[in-house]
C-alpha cells in the first residue's frame, strides 16, 4: 500500500510516520510536498505532527491553506483514509474535515510523556483490529491539545461513533486524573461522521518499536494496511 | 488606504487558562480589584482599497476564514482610512 507523508513547513514528525510505514510496516512510503497538487497514487495520506508554520496565529490555521489541502480535502470526500497525528489533528480540524477545536491545556505546558487511551469505536479504518474498550499506551506531546466542541455537535458526535479515542488510566477507567490536557470528556481522537478521516492527538509513530518504549502504535498503521487490503471496518464496504 | 485593526478573543463560554494566570499574577501584585482576565489577539492590517465597503468586505472575509476560528472565538474590528 502506498502511503502519502505531508510535509508542511515546521513538520517535525513527518520522518517518524515515514519511519513507521516504510520501515516497521513495510509498506511504500513517500513524502508529500505541502505545495503538491495531485495525491492520485496514494492508498492513504498521513497529516504528521510538529509546528506547521511554526503555530503562528493558531496551530494548523495557516497550513490548512496550503496548496495541497484542497487535494486532501478532495482525497478525503472521495473516502480514502486520511489520518493527522497531534498538529496534523489541529490542521484537519482547520480545514472542516473534523468537528471542534483544540484550545491550550488547561495546565498551561507543554505535556511530553507516555498516556493511555481506550479504543472507543473499533468500526473505523484506523482501529478494526483493535477491541472495543482495548487500552494503548501511547506517547502525547503537545501544547494546544485540549480539544473542544459545542454540545451540540458533540452530541451529534456522540450518535455517530465519531469519539474513538478517549485518555483513560491504565485499568480503562475514563477519569479527570488520565486527562493529561482537559480535553473536553476526555477525547484523545475523534473521526468524520464517515470514518475514513482521524484525528488523534498521541502519536503512534513513535511506538511501534521496543526500543522505542512500546509498540501498542503498530495495531493503528496495521488496522489502515488491513482496511486497504479490503479488510472490514465497522460493518462498512471497503475501499 | 485603510488600516484594519482585528480584535480575536475566546468566547465567553471557553475558559481561557491564560487570564486565569495574567489574574493570578495582577493579585498577587496587589491589585485586589481585578476580578477577571480574558486575553486575546490583536492584528493590524494595513490595505490599499478602493473604498471602506470593500475593505470592510475584505476585512470580514478574512475574519471568517483565516484570523478567528468560529469554534472557539469570536472577532471584531475597526477600519479607519490613513495617510498612505
Amino acid at each position: 500500500m502506498r502511503f502519502g507523508v505531508v510535509v508542511f513547513p515546521g513538520s517535525n514528525c513527518d520522518v517518524d510516520c515515514y519511519h513507521a510505514l516504510r520501515d516497521v510496516m513495510g509498506q511504500d512510503a513517500e513524502y508529500i510536498w505541502h505545495k503538491a497538487d495531485s495525491l492520485d497514487s496514494f492508498d492513504c495520506i498521513v497529516l504528521p505532527g510538529g509546528f506547521s508554520y511554526g503555530d503562528y496565529l493558531r496551530s494548523g490555521a495557516i497550513a490548512r491553506f496550503s496548496p495541497v489541502m484542497e487535494r486532501v480535502v478532495e482525497f478525503a470526500q472521495s473516502g480514502k483514509p486520511v489520518i493527522g497525528i497531534c498538529n496534523g489533528f489541529h490542521v484537519l480540524t482547520e480545514a472542516g474535515l473534523l468537528p471542534g477545536a483544540m484550545l491550550r491545556n488547561r495546565n498551561m505546558k507543554f505535556i511530553c510523556d507516555n498516556v493511555y487511551i481506550k479504543v472507543e469505536n473499533s468500526g473505523t479504518p484506523f482501529t478494526s483490529l483493535c477491541r472495543d474498550g482495548q487500552v494503548l499506551k501511547v506517547p502525547i506531546a503537545h501544547w494546544d491539545g485540549n480539544y473542544y466542541v459545542d454540545s451540540d455537535t458533540l452530541r451529534e458526535m456522540e450518535e455517530n461513533n465519531q469519539v474513538v479515542f478517549r485518555y483513560c488510566s491504565p485499568e480503562g477507567h475514563i477519569t479527570d486524573e488520565s486527562n493529561p490536557n482537559g480535553s473536553l470528556q476526555n477525547i484523545a481522537g475523534v473521526c468524520n461522521r464517515e470514518g475514513n478521516v482521524l484525528g488523534m492527538m498521541p502519536h503512534p509513530e513513535r511506538c511501534v518499536e521496543e526500543i522505542l518504549g512500546g509498540r501498542d502504535g503498530i495495531v493503528i498503521f496495521q488496522s489502515i494496511i488491513n482496511y486497504l487490503k479490503g479488510g472490514k471496518a465497522g460493518g462498512k464496504e471497503t475501499l | 488606504m485603510y488600516y484594519a485593526k482585528v480584535f480575536v478573543t475566546l468566547k465567553k463560554s471557553i475558559a481561557d487558562p491564560q487570564g486565569n494566570a495574567i489574574k493570578g499574577a495582577l493579585l498577587s501584585m496587589g491589585y485586589d480589584g481585578v476580578k477577571d482576565v480574558r486575553m486575546g489577539k490583536l492584528i493590524e492590517i494595513k490595505l490599499e482599497d478602493c473604498c471602506s465597503e470593500k475593505a470592510r468586505e475584505k476585512v470580514e472575509k478574512m475574519c471568517s476564514t483565516l484570523l478567528a476560528n468560529a469554534v472557539i472565538e469570536d472577532y471584531s474590528y475597526e477600519i479607519t482610512e490613513v495617510q498612505p
